[in-house]
């Protein structure tokens, strides 16, 4: 690993003045995804700005909505008895996450702004219709996952919580890769509380999406029969040794499916 | 350099470390602490397991001066006045272990466990709780056996 100038600010405004300052600086989280990619030479930042002294660390459970503050780690949103009641599937999503040594530091702010295509926690962010609060402002689950690696954040930008309105009844289920745990395809299907539902799939495409068709057909008739025939396009989705765009498309439906069934 | 201080295995200790050294590389080169190992470069395989501040984590995805002013157990930490910790001693007694080489992640992947989910776990609890250790040698079978055994005892 290349050196770097360390820095650990207590106020997200000094963490935002070190990134400006630095001359290629990155935040630090957990560093479950950066620390790796640093020791296998694939990113030499010049400066660390580690978030871990900010603090910023907890959930909080309301009637209508649950705020994770973005330090808080997997393991925390897992075990939390407050989200285990409100959105079970936020928490069983979060003990899904890689490994308990892996949980025990990753933090959802870190796994959001990594956006990897894999990752389980964004088909809840736009599952579940929850809000991004950043150092500078509020960004919609709809409009914070642009790119494969890239979401809405500047690049001197912090994400300080994630906001989950409570649903009516969600559910999260994911085919696991074997050897990482990473989802090799994901599905998250939410009623909200207003009636309407949402299906967001991570892992089977560049970054999360959602199933319109699914979304409607649920609506009129929330049951797994419901959205058997509705098939995702292959074309344009991901394909690597583990799976193929076609098997991946049936996965979709199959795993819709088995989340509208376990919906609670 | 930065100037970190930790208590590592009940004992104040001291350094100089760059900022790019892992917590493994502290504990193995300025401690000498060589019982938490390093097995892969991805962060997947747990040998290098150890416990900051009660919690299990990979040493080798963890900078030393992010851990400055916390306490950590090793491997080295289990033994007791020459005596082997339940666990350490299940390990032996079920023949958990071939090569040796993952054994110091399991146990204090085991022992985390335990301080989890308490004394009573049955297999598919362990086999999953297992996810971030992998061993090449055992085929699992026994290290299983032995954290069952070895929750038991502690
Ligand atoms: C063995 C292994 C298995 C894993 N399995 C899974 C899995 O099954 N599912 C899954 O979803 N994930 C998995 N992960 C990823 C893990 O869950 C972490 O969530 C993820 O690594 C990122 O979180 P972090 O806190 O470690 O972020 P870091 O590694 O510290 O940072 C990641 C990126 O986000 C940026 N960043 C960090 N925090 C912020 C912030 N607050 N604001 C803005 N930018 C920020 C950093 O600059 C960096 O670019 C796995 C990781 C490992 C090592
Ligand atoms: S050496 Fe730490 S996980 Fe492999
Ligand atoms: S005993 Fe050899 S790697 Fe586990």
């Amino acid at each position: 690993m290349e050196n770097f100038i360390y820095h650990r600010p207590t106020k997200p405004a000094d963490a935002v003045k070190a990134m400006k300052d630095a001359a290629d600086g990155k935040f630090l989280s957990g560093g479950m995804t950066l620390l790796p990619t640093m020791k296998q030479g694939l990113a030499a930042p010049s400066d660390i700005i580690d978030l871990g002294g900010l603090g910023n660390s907890g959930v909080e459970v309301g009637a209508d909505k649950v705020t994770v503050k973005a330090g808080t780690v997997h393991a925390n949103v897992a075990t939390d008895k407050g989200v285990k009641k409100a959105i079970p599937a936020l928490s069983a999503l979060a003990g899904g996450i890689g490994d308990p040594h892996v949980r025990n530091r990753g933090t959802i702010g870190g796994s959001i702004a990594n956006n990897d295509p894999a990752a389980d926690y964004p088909a809840a962010v736009v599952g579940l219709n929850a809000t991004v609060v950043t150092s500078a402002r509020s960004v919609p689950g709809d409009k914070f996952f642009t790119d494969i690696f890239t979401t809405a954040l500047k690049d001197d930008e912090i994400v300080t919580a994630v906001e989950f309105p409570v649903p009516k009844r969600a559910a999260y289920v994911k085919f696991p890769n074997p050897a990482s745990r990473y989802a090799m395809v994901g599905v998250m299907v939410a009623e909200l509380k207003d009636g309407s539902v949402r299906v967001a799939v991570t892992g089977a495409g560049p970054k999360v999406f959602r199933v319109p068709e699914m979304e409607k057909a649920l609506e009129a008739n929330f049951s797994a029969d419901a959205i058997g025939g509705i098939k995702v396009k292959a074309s344009g989705l991901n394909s690597d040794m583990h799976a193929s765009p076609e098997y991946r498309a049936h996965l979709v439906t199959v795993l819709a499916r088995r989340a509208v069934a376990a919906a609670k | 350099m930065s100037a970190i201080s930790m208590k590592v295995n009940g004992k104040a200790v001291c350094g100089a470390v760059e900022p790019r050294t892992l917590l493994v590389q502290f504990l193995r080169e300025n401690l000498g602490l060589t019982g938490t190992h390093v097995g892969c470069d991805t962060s997947q395989c747990g040998a290098c397991v150890v416990h900051v501040n009660g919690t299990a984590i990979k040493s080798c995805t963890a900078l030393a001066v992010a851990c400055d002013g916390a306490e950590v157990t090793t491997v080295e930490g289990l033994a007791k006045n020459g005596k082997l910790h339940p666990m350490q001693e299940a390990f032996r007694e079920h023949h958990g272990l071939q090569c040796g080489f993952c054994t110091p992640g399991m146990l204090m992947a085991a022992v985390d466990l335990v301080n989890r989910k308490g004394k009573t776990l049955d297999e598919e609890t362990i086999r999953h709780e297992l996810e971030g250790n992998i061993c090449r040698c055992t085929g699992y079978h026994n290290i299983v056996k032995a954290i069952q055994a070895g929750a038991e005892n502690m």
